[in-house]
């Protein structure tokens, strides 16, 4: 029905393969099963097929919100809703999508759950609505999203198309929350700022801000550490660049099958 | 598939995702009004957040009906106009900075919260301004003598989270504004948020690195925002006999 966007999409395994032919006797009756072809919807966009190292969609977001771990968090989460709900929602409308159209009627899909998730923060939940509004719109732009409907959702049922947003929207936010790690870490000293559980890990306590290792103790670990600076390039979206290649490079070196992929 | 179908189909898919977008907005529109409006009030509360707590209620432990409670108990909502004059018939709640930079300086109407904890007044004033991407705002409380701040709080519509945007989420760098004062003898300065680490301790607060458009910007906003209530500062200084001795210096 839709060609196959992505190379590594015909790599991973033979479950779009065998969909690929519309079913819908079949379809009707819709199992809930979660077998090895399942699981492998969620693992294989966790590494070997990973939508930011491997795919190469949604960087633009995870260069721009990685500066911090705790707003990492809360889009990596944003988005594995809308990935799972928009390709279930794609995925159940499929066979009555007008082909020429199909893009249009995916955004209008995405666009709405977006809306409609922020809607719903601003009712429950006021101050993460705040935290999130900035990335909102970043959601809908995102790339993984609608290049998972339309490789995925658009030539399989609902309930792995259901998984395989789950497990896209999963690997997105785990190398999103690394790289927020390393960024946060080496460029501002800390982990989770913003969070209930704001950690200050390095740096020069002052009255207002205590770290777990002071850099100007006396005695203690933190007397080693007198040379340490944080790195300003870290919170800079430059970094992420460099952090996200590193992390392509190690990747591609621990596993050699995936460097002719893309 | 026809046209007529794409048609259909398009139509279809438009109105029921109006209708569901349209509906949804109106049953929740009025919790979202009630929770915007209490964060609004816990940010102009957290600058006055030390006399509070002295007063036995730390801001962090009230909940959304004692913020409510403070707001109708210990405080006074005033409107004032440029030239410092006291407006008793404006509507205080349906002020919005944004329209009244708009207007003609003689008749723009500014919002003052008038808090009395333990007996000491504080005044809390709202500015606004634009940070690198978009708006910024926020309130800076000041002490009876109308020249110490107690507290700011800021908020930005989508500055850089990490860098613009610490504006609102680093604590240790609001805590600056604490203690600064906005007069330099009688004459007005503002405080000022300097790149590289502030120099005059009195009157400058140090400037966040990476965001020194959106730290200009709040010095901008702060400086014009005050500005605008200068009048009124002025009046208040006078009648309760602080600015007297000051003029005497």
């Amino acid at each position: 029905m839709v060609p196959i966007a992505t190379t590594a999409m015909a790599e991973s395994t033979e479950v779009k393969t065998g969909v690929l032919t519309e079913d819908t006797a079949a379809e009707k009756e819709a199992t809930f099963e979660f077998g090895k072809k399942e699981k492998i919807l969620i693992t294989d966009p966790l590494l070997d097929n990973n939508p930011i190292t491997i795919q190469v969609l949604g960087v633009c977001s995870a260069l721009a919100v990685t500066s911090l771990v705790y707003p990492s968090l809360v889009m990596a989460v944003a988005v594995t809703f809308v990935t799972a709900f928009s390709s279930l929602a794609t995925s159940l409308m499929r066979n009555i999508i007008p082909k020429a159209v199909r893009l249009i009627v995916q955004l209008v899909i995405i666009a709405t759950l977006v809306t409609l998730v922020n809607e719903a923060l601003k009712v429950l939940a006021f101050p993460v609505y705040k935290q999130l509004s900035v990335y909102i719109g970043l959601i809908i732009t995102n790339c993984i999203v609608m290049g998972r409907l339309e490789a995925f959702a658009m030539a399989n049922k609902p309930w792995r198309s259901f998984l395989d947003g789950i497990g896209n929207g999963l690997g997105y936010g785990l190398i999103l929350v690394a790289v927020g790690v390393v960024r946060e870490l080496f460029g501002k000293g800390s982990l989770f700022a913003g969070s209930g559980i704001a950690l200050n890990i390095i740096g020069p306590s002052s009255d207002s801000t205590k770290y777990l290792i002071n850099t100007t103790a006396e005695s203690g670990i933190g007397s080693f550490f007198g040379w340490y600076a944080n790195n300003n390039l870290m919170v800079l979206p430059a970094a992420a660049m460099f952090v996200i290649a590193v992390f392509i490079w190690l990747q591609r070196s621990y596993n050699t099958k995936l460097v002719d992929i893309s | 598939m026809s046209t007529k179908y794409i048609y259909t189909f398009g139509t279809i898919m438009t109105v029921l995702v109006a209708l569901l977008l349209a509906g949804f907005r109106t049953a929740t529109a009025g919790a979202a009004a009630r929770n915007e409006d209490v964060f609004n009030k816990r940010e102009i509360l957290a600058t006055v957040a030390e006399p509070l707590e002295k007063a036995g209620k730390p801001i962090s432990a009230l909940t959304d009906q004692e913020v409510l409670q403070i707001f109708n108990d210990q405080v006074q909502q005033v409107v004032v106009n440029t030239s410092g004059e006291v407006l008793p018939d404006a509507d205080f709640a349906s002020i919005d900075l944004a329209t009244e930079y708009k207007k003609p300086e003689d008749q723009r109407q500014y919002p003052v919260n008038i808090f009395n904890i333990d007996g000491d007044r504080y005044y809390v004033f709202s500015v606004r301004g634009n940070g690198l991407w978009d708006a910024i705002w926020g309130n800076i409380a000041l002490a009876s003598d109308l020249n110490t701040v107690t507290g700011a709080s800021f908020d930005h519509a989508g500055e850089t989270p990490g860098l613009g945007a610490e504006i609102k989420d680093n604590a240790g760098w609001k805590n600056q504004f604490k203690g600064k004062k906005i007069y330099d003898g009688d004459k007005f300065v503002s405080i000022l948020v300097r790149k590289g680490g502030a120099v005059d301790q009195e009157h400058e607060v140090d400037g966040l690195s990476g965001a020194t458009i959106t730290s200009d910007g709040v010095t901008k906003m702060l400086y014009n925002g005050l500005k605008a209530y200068e009048s009124f500062i002025d009046e208040q200084r006078a009648e309760s006999g602080e600015a007297t001795s000051m003029n005497l210096k």
